[in-house]
């Protein structure tokens, strides 16, 4: 694979049309007598952003791990690109990952490899030349602020340069879908927001759709109300203007259902008792 | 009570079925690409350079005292000089495979489940899945062949090291001659000995690669897992290596002899 090879599978098939990036439909899944997720439904269109909201153990990571085919679901159905995941064999669900990027809750790095290494791994997994794989390697480690870091070993890094590693990883091949697990639990608040800063400017600069899954507030709320854009060479960040505010979705999980879907001003306009307790 | 027992059955009947399917996977993998060479070369390095002195000193240590403790018996018998041939045929045929794979278990098995168990439970399987690649083909095919492949080599060198010492013990404290001792190695040995020798390693070798990656990619509950799952596949392997060799033996006997 080239990298002309990822800016061909980037661009939209002709096939593709306007279908979103992710929908689930009536998706239902248990573990033993545990309900993880009950009747889930909700669509994720190119480049926007779902927030995912919930307290612990409500099934928010379930539903990443379902859109990337790591669990299969009990009921429903599940469409990444318009292929229906949820009825692929291992194999077929290899090439729906392609276009899929995932920020694991710690980083999941892989420990023998490098940062480097990390971040290229799917690039030379793919059999992309190294003269191409280590200036993209650069490239993206340059825009989450890591590229003197390349050679060290994920260990000698601290917990917010290993998520900032893991979202290199990630959009190293460029995927237009990107999903964050809880990528700012337990960082502190000026690494948080650093994070989130990168979510905010994949979506807007490199137009990758997100789901991101939280219950930190702060960040769900930076994600959604702001906006990246360039200046010179500089990306920054804005306060979004309200139709952009609007791309951005929240779902609020209780025990596996979903007890909201809307935009941020929604949210903070809902009298549900539960969603009340959670915003407070 | 019963609701206790039967749980434990059907847990381990999981189990067994869950083994089973990742046999019928790694068989499936070994005959199809994509293979990961510079996996396969690093675990035959990791596994089998990594074990080469553990394995040498074990076959050292019990090839000398095998000379010591039947030198003393065969001489009730005047027959001190046939202890050449008693240390070569009890390693080559039983002692040197079974002993490089308790050996193995504990050595290769226990680091396959704890480094594959740590990638459980830090997500880092799933990372692999997430990106694309069969956590299957880039971390259990490789440690199956190297386990596979490394355990006869190693069987041998310490089949050699144990021959080595009894030669050392029987010369010094048994007072056998070194041409004595020699002559009784090589008579005591048929060609089904070293095929025995040879085909049984290629199976213990296999159980603990296998055992030692199921295990550990079915780790649950954090580090506590991991060091579970660490001790199980010792435990469990090691079993198995010993029942494996009782059943292989009499099959390899009728086969070969």
């Amino acid at each position: 694979m080239s990298s002309t090879a990822i800016e061909e599978r980037r661009a939209p098939h002709p096939a593709e049309g306007d279908r979103p990036a992710v929908v689930f439909e009536h998706v239902s899944l248990a573990f033993d007598e545990k309900v993880v997720l009950r009747d889930v439904s909700f669509t994720l269109e190119r480049g926007h952003t779902k927030i995912i909201l919930g307290a612990s153990g409500s099934g928010k990571s379930t539903i990443l791990k379902l859109i990337v085919g790591l669990l299969r679901p009990d009921a429903g159905q599940i469409w990444v690109n318009g292929e229906r995941t949820n009825e692929l064999s291992e194999m077929a669900l290899m090439k729906v990952r392609q276009d899929l990027g995932m920020v694991f809750q710690e980083g999941a790095l892989f420990d023998s490899l490098t940062v480097g290494e990390n971040v290229g791994y799917k690039l030379l997994e793919e059999g992309m030349p190294a003269d191409e794989v280590w200036p993209r390697v650069e490239e993206v480690l340059g825009f989450v602020g890591l590229a003197e870091q390349m050679d060290k070993s994920p260990s000698e890094l601290s917990g917010g340069q290993r998520r900032r590693v893991a979202i290199a990883r990630a959009m190293a091949y460029k995927p237009r879908i990107l999903l964050y697990d809880e990528a700012t639990t337990g960082l502190d608040p000026i690494t948080a927001i650093t994070i989130d800063q990168e979510i905010v400017k994949l979506r807007d600069i490199e137009k990758v759709g997100s789901i991101v899954v939280t219950h930190q507030l702060r960040d769900a709320f930076y994600v959604a109300t702001h906006e990246a854009y360039a200046e010179g060479r500089e990306i920054r960040t804005r306060l979004a203007g309200e139709q952009k505010a609007d791309e951005a979705e929240f779902i609020m999980l209780k025990e596996g259902v979903l007890a909201f879907e809307g935009n941020a001003t929604e949210l903070r306009a809902s009298k549900d008792d539960y969603i009340r307790s959670f915003l407070s | 009570m019963f609701g206790v027992i039967q749980d434990a059955l059907k847990a381990a009947v999981l189990e067994v079925q869950e083994y089973v399917l990742l046999l019928k996977r790694v068989l499936r993998a070994v005959v199809t690409p994509p293979y990961y060479r510079a996996d396969i070369i690093q675990q035959l390095d990791t596994i089998g350079i990594g074990s080469l002195t553990v394995v040498s000193l074990a076959g050292f240590f019990t090839g000398a005292a095998l000379a010591l403790q039947t030198g003393q018996t065969l001489d009730q018998f005047g027959a001190r000089t046939l202890v050449g041939r008693l240390v070569s045929a009890s390693m080559i045929r039983e002692l040197g495979p079974v002993l490089t794979a308790l050996m193995f278990a504990g050595r290769v098995g226990s680091g396959i489940a704890a480094e594959l168990g740590s990638m459980v439970v830090t997500d880092q399987v799933n990372a692999l899945r997430a990106l694309g690649t069969d956590p299957l083909r880039k971390l259990v095919v490789p440690r199956v062949i190297a386990t596979t492949l490394m355990a006869p080599v190693l069987t041998v060198i310490a089949d050699a090291f144990a021959i080595l010492a009894g030669w050392i013990i029987s010369v010094t404290k048994l007072g056998v001659g070194s041409s004595t001792y020699w002559t009784a190695v090589v008579d005591g040995l048929f060609l089904g000995d070293a095929w025995q020798g040879l085909i049984k390693p290629v199976v213990l070798g296999f159980v603990i690669g296998t055992i030692g990656c199921h295990v550990g990619l079915r780790t649950a509950g954090g580090t506590q897992g991991v060091g579970r799952s660490t001790t199980n596949s010792v435990v469990i392997a090691s079993v198995l290596v010993i029942a494996a060799d009782f059943f292989l033996t009499p099959l390899l006997m009728r086969v070969l002899y």
